[in-house]
């Protein structure tokens, strides 16, 4: 990392130990809601909402680099907050669009005054070429119907990004969560986040609410999604790394046969060859980050490589990390358990291992 | 128009590939017969290589990061990357390997003394002297500061007797910088010595191990009454395992590097399953693909040491991590050509010319430089801090 990423870092750990702990997320939990509007408030004002967004629109632009910086220590205490799908996926697509009205959404973005959340799955699968959401011409405008799920951030978001099948191709709308005919369920999660289930019945969008250009949906989704995945992989890197962090400290307190168990080369094993695998994804991940700043026509294979690492070492941090604590670490009352659902979710989220490894081999020509 | 220094070193060094490289010197060819290891009884397999060997030389560039006075082009680590991509380009052959290369001349350039460089380092960097490695012994393999091999004060030399094991391609060396035990009253680590014998001396003997790829790389050196002058001695007497320490880093790196099969294998992966995918179906996919994604952020985390380096932050205690994860990788990945290659893998020799001989050299990977497990344990205590 560079000198200013590491300080960036600190401040960010600085920050979020003290507003956005685990135990936070634990009493959000308990409370029935993660929303939390004014940490995000706070997160703003730090620049954080807008770091994606150029500084003429009000934005910190720090770049895609920095913001995988910030994610990777939100993943450390698994901080709530719409940064992914407001700051970095929403953001990324706006900016792909060069008019007023992008620009003053942008705005809003980096203000912290609106939040928005990413439509796109239909099935359990992320497949966003294969949307099947109807978007049929109805005289000037369009009409919606169908159904999305999984839509992280997507109970509380001010707005949707929406992808549906238009006359030839596929169409991202950029509408108001509220609008007629548009109904929001909440899934029950294992992590406890915002997620819903959203039907859409003859929801009417104009022209003005298509992102980008009409059966050109990808032009604008593309980099909204690499962004998204990689700092998606930032995040799980950080989850490891905070899951690990608890692991490697309990190894040296806890005591069994008289000496604490660090002792035992079973165990250092496995704790040294997961603290290997971090190390390398946190390769990959750096290299998405500069891949994105400095080569976004070319950063596919970065964020794919990064996304499918950082899965595999999340759910290996997560894994032993609950084996090493013994029966501690199945009950809710620690924290490991926390660690281990979002690992989940994240790992589902954006595209799966598989989907990514598979990217990964075909541009490797294989 | 006006380029940027680096950019301007890429154009002069492309130009200087175009013109210098031979033809036959453009296959990237990196398998055991096409590599130019040098010394004074080195038998060229081409005039070819015997060009491209002096050619390169001649600019520093079979070491292009030592400094000029030492045989090197004295490049920086910008230019190097610059360097590999260029020779990439062309698909250069590597014009020289040797330990003297990966060994002794990072040792050298970190504890030699002025004289000690000027008359060591510039013979490696032409090809002319190979050198080879005396670490392990019978009785010191994970152990290695167990070193019995002897070596007694005679005032001005020391009388070195005692058997050393595994020493790469000692048969064919020129030189050795061994560890030997010069006090034997000291602890283990404190009574060692970093010496440089000449292979030719009366009292060295080599004798060639068979290994199960079918060839004998290593081999067993025994040292009956050799005398080796003191000025011989690389650093401080009997702080010797200062020098084995931090070479075993640059060793462990180095074998790492192999490991991840970063020169051009990459790719042959994916050749190699696509020739054979219609009988292969899924999982032999699915495993391949897994390696290529470990393959490429392994690469990527080398890379990341390497800059590190550069800026001062030497990879330490990481190049265990490096050398775990990197030969591990390697050994995974030569199963999967195997298992891509059928039946025709399993022939000396056979229509996949020395794939057979190549997995099973691989399977010392994770042992040679330190194994696997005392990678881990090197993790679990430095890096990790966990009780010993």
């Amino acid at each position: 990392m560079t000198e200013e990423e590491t300080m960036l870092a600190d401040m960010a750990r600085g920050y979020l130990d003290g507003a956005m702990p685990v135990s936070k997320l634990r009493e959000m939990r308990d409370a029935g809601s993660t929303h939390n509007a004014a940490t995000w408030k706070e997160m703003a004002d730090m620049g954080w909402a807008g770091v994606l967004v150029p500084e003429s629109a009000g934005g910190s632009g720090m770049g895609f680099a920095a913001a995988n910086v910030i994610a990777h220590e939100m993943g450390k205490t698994l901080a709530v907050s719409p940064f992914l799908s407001s700051a970095v996926i929403a953001a990324t697509a706006l900016r792909q669009v060069s008019d007023a009205r992008a620009q003053s959404a942008l705005a809003k973005i980096a203000s912290g005054e609106a939040t928005y959340a990413l439509a796109v799955d239909e099935g359990i699968k992320f497949n966003p070429e294969s949307a099947q959401m109807d978007a049929r011409g109805d005289g000037n405008g369009f009409r919606l119907n169908g159904k999305k799920q999984f839509v992280v951030d997507g109970v509380m978001a001010d707005r949707l990004l929406v992808l549906a099948r238009t006359s030839d191709g596929l169409t991202l709308f950029d509408i108001p969560a509220d609008r007629a005919g548009i109904d929001r369920e909440k899934s029950n999660m294992i992590d406890a986040r915002d997620v819903a289930r959203i039907t859409f019945e003859d929801v009417e969008a104009t022209g003005e609410d298509v992102l980008g250009a009409v059966d050109s949906a990808m032009d604008v989704l593309r980099p909204a999604l690499q962004a998204g995945q990689a700092a998606l992989a930032a995040e799980m890197a950080g989850l490891s790394a905070g899951a690990f962090a608890m692991t490697v400290e309990y190894l040296k307190e806890r005591k069994q046969f008289g000496v604490e168990i660090g002792k035992f080369q079973a165990l250092q094993h496995r704790a040294a060859h997961l603290w290997c695998e971090i190390e390398v994804t946190s390769s990959a991940i750096l290299n998405a980050g500069r891949m994105l700043d400095e080569n976004p026509e070319n950063a596919e294979l970065a964020v794919s490589l990064a996304k499918a690492r950082a899965t595999e070492t999340a759910i290996l941090a997560v894994q032993e990390g609950l084996q090493m604590h013994g029966g501690i670490g199945m009950t809710d009352a620690f924290d490991m358990g926390f660690y281990m659902k979002r690992a989940r979710v994240s790992a589902e989220w954006l595209g799966d291992y598989s989907y990514h490894a598979e990217k990964v081999a075909n541009m490797r020509g294989f | 128009m006006t380029l940027n220094p680096i950019d301007e070193f890429r154009a002069e060094l492309r130009a200087w590939l175009n013109e210098n490289c031979p033809e036959e010197m453009r296959d990237g060819l990196m398998s055991e017969e096409g590599i130019c290891w040098g010394g004074k009884d080195w038998v060229f397999t081409s005039e070819a290589q015997k060009i491209w060997l002096g050619r390169c030389a001649s600019k520093g560039y079979t070491v292009p990061t030592w400094p000029v006075e030492y045989g090197g082009a004295g490049l920086s680590r910008e230019q190097e990357k610059v360097f590999g991509e260029e020779m990439a380009l062309v698909n250069a052959r590597s014009p020289l390997e040797s330990f003297g290369i990966w060994m002794l001349g990072p040792a050298l350039l970190h504890f030699g003394s002025h004289e000690q460089k000027l008359q060591y380092l510039p013979p490696v960097a032409r090809g002319e002297v190979r050198w080879c490695q005396g670490y392990s012994e019978p009785g010191a393999g994970s152990d290695l500061a167990n070193v019995q091999t002897h070596g007694a004060d005679q005032g001005d030399h020391w009388l070195v007797n005692g058997q050393k094991i595994w020493t790469s391609y000692a048969d064919k060396a020129d030189w050795i910088f061994a560890l030997v035990r010069t006090d034997r009253d000291a602890p283990k680590h404190k009574g060692i010595s970093f010496l440089l014998m000449n292979m030719d001396d009366a009292g060295v003997e080599t004798r060639p191990i068979k290994m199960i790829s079918g060839i004998s790389p290593f081999c067993e050196t025994f040292f009956t009454d050799v005398k080796v002058p003191k000025e011989q001695i690389v650093g401080t007497e009997n702080r010797g395992w200062d020098v084995a320490k931090y070479l075993l880093t640059h060793e462990r790196e180095m074998i790492s590097g192999g490991g991840a099969g970063l020169s051009g294998g990459g790719r042959a992966l994916g050749a190699v399953i696509n020739d054979t995918m219609d009988e292969m179906g899924a999982t032999l996919r699915a495993d391949a693909m897994r390696c290529e994604v470990d393959t490429l952020a392994i690469g990527l985390t080398l890379e990341r040491y390497k800059d590190q380096s550069e800026a001062g932050q030497g990879a330490g205690d990481a190049s265990a991590m490096l050398k775990y994860m990197g030969t591990e990788l390697n050994k995974q990945r030569h199963e999967l050509m195997m298992t891509a290659g059928g039946s025709d893998a399993l022939e000396w020799d056979g229509p996949l010319g020395n794939r057979a001989g190549d997995w099973l050299r691989t399977k010392a990977n994770s042992i040679e430089g330190g194994t696997s497990e005392v990678m881990l344990s090197i993790v679990s205590r430095r890096v990790l801090g966990l009780p010993g």
